[in-house]
């Protein structure tokens, strides 16, 4: 591995006991950190330090540690999943920072994803959105066509795909200044509207999904594009315009 | 009944009735324009289209009740979706690099609305309240000459040009997000034709305020 220089940062990482109680910045030295280790591994060791100080250790999201299922979340100096473009938390290496930094580090902050313990946040909101319309009821009898055989345009299919690579982490709803989830829920339904099996559904589908999202909690969109820069996956604007249009036709068609 | 009334509480349905208004509101300030720039090449021209504007009565009693509610309305919705929108995170972050992934002024449309509605007041005391006190509660005669004298010694006065042009920055900067927002929020995006709105908003954003600068600065001039 690189023989580079081990990293000594200052860590301001926010600590709440719980959603009643009133959060706080504490901060945190860590010393010789690898610029090759990753952000996750960081805290890794900054938790070990506290356990062997006879501290609560910081609690966090993580899962895969691959940039794939969504867990890790953290708002990093101000940007979800911090610095660099297209990667989740996990996939953020120490490199990208210089020694003697001060990094903040806070949870996804929004009414709708109350904290649960320090940088952990319930993003149950999302899941209850997907159940309320985020789903194609297929006749799973044994009579089920085989989804190949349904002729779908090029075009539309890689577009439902590149919605389909949305993995829920909430970075969108983090980093929006009205905390609003449209770019995750946009990125939802056009996945199935854009698909011969998903239109059967679609109209009462963006009408459950949206009505759903506004009970949750979260803010209006005002087409400010952070999401789109912040998203991990490089889900599209385009999405939530075709999201409103979804919600038109189903509202009135 | 009960749809529509569901689709304009929505989320979504809020965006579509603030793009709608403000898409009205973008045409009406072109057509403001378009009447307004006369007034610093001809008189005449000026003082019958205002003439037109001031006494027909399809402008008089329907467009202008439209107009003012479409004015009141992009307000009202605006604080509305405002207040809905800092509720939703009761909580602020100690460090938000909002730089990093949006531009200054789509994050501040509240604050550059804020300004035109302070602009608008001043606006309406220095013109529309005089116009409809000569028209509906005065009941001077109309004479068709009277507009261009009317408009142009109000811009004598350097505080106001001031006021004046410091206001259609706001507005420019305003438009600059607004204009394509709009018809974002109105679903109509494609790669074939956004490229083309972005391009008109950014012309539409920066040549229209321009222009009512340049009439406030000219009459300015000539009047000294």
């Amino acid at each position: 591995m690189s023989a580079t220089e081990g990293l000594n940062l200052t860590l301001k990482v926010w600590r709440q006991n719980g959603n009643e109680e009133k959060g706080r910045m504490e901060t945190y030295q860590v010393s010789n950190i690898s610029p090759d280790s990753s952000f996750l591994e960081m805290m890794d060791i900054l938790n070990e330090q506290l356990i062997d100080e006879g501290n609560e250790p910081v609690a966090f999201d993580h899962d895969c540690r691959e940039g794939i299922c969504g867990m890790c979340s953290m708002f990093i100096n101000g940007e979800a999943h911090g610095p660099g473009e297209q990667i989740t938390t996990c996939q953020l290496h120490m490199r990208e920072f210089k020694n003697g930094d001060t990094i903040h580090i806070e949870p996804w902050r929004a009414k709708a994803f109350p904290v649960i313990k320090d940088l952990v946040v319930d993003r149950g909101a999302f899941d209850r959105i997907m159940a309320a319309g985020g789903f194609v009821s297929v006749n799973t009898s044994g009579n089920t066509q085989d989804a190949n055989a349904i002729p779908v345009d090029k075009h539309d299919a890689d577009k439902a795909f590149d919605a389909a690579t949305c993995i829920g982490c909430g970075a969108c709803v983090a980093t929006c200044k009205n905390a609003s989830a449209m770019l995750f829920v946009s990125a939802k339904i056009s996945q199935f509207a854009l698909l011969p099996q998903g239109q059967v559904e679609a109209k009462e589908r963006a009408v459950n999904m949206v009505n759903k999202m506004d009970e949750e909690g979260f803010g209006n969109c005002t087409n400010t594009g952070a999401c789109e820069v912040e998203c991990p996956k490089g889900i599209s604007l385009e999405n939530i315009a075709r999201m409103n249009r979804e919600y038109l036709k189903g509202s009135f068609g | 009944m009960g749809w529509t009334k569901q689709f304009f509480s929505s989320s979504i349905g809020r965006k579509f009735a603030m793009a709608l208004s403000a898409l009205f509101l973008i045409i009406f300030l072109l057509q403001h324009f378009a009447i307004n720039v006369t007034s610093t090449f001809s008189e005449d021209i000026f003082n019958e289209l205002s003439h037109f504007m001031g006494t027909n009565p399809l402008v008089q009693f329907l467009l202008q009740p439209i107009l003012i509610f479409g004015v009141v309305f992009h307000f009202v919705m605006g604080f509305i979706l405002e207040i809905k929108n800092r509720n939703s995170r009761e909580v602020k972050y100690a460090i938000n690099k909002g730089s990093a992934n949006s531009s200054w002024m789509s994050r501040n449309m509240i604050w550059s609305g804020l300004f035109i509605l302070f602009f608008l007041g001043f606006h309406f005391y220095d013109f529309w309240i005089p116009e409809m006190n000569y028209k509906y509660v005065q009941f001077k005669p109309e004479d068709p000459d009277r507009y261009y004298e009317e408009v142009v010694h109000m811009f004598a006065n350097p505080i106001r040009v001031v006021i004046y042009v410091l206001s259609f920055v706001f507005l420019s900067l305003h438009l600059l997000h607004g204009f394509q927002s709009s018809f974002q929020s109105i679903g109509a995006r494609h790669d074939k034709y956004t490229p083309a709105i972005r391009k008109l908003g950014k012309i539409y954003a920066l040549a229209v305020p321009a222009g009512f600068i340049f009439i406030a600065i000219y009459h300015y001039l000539n009047l000294l």
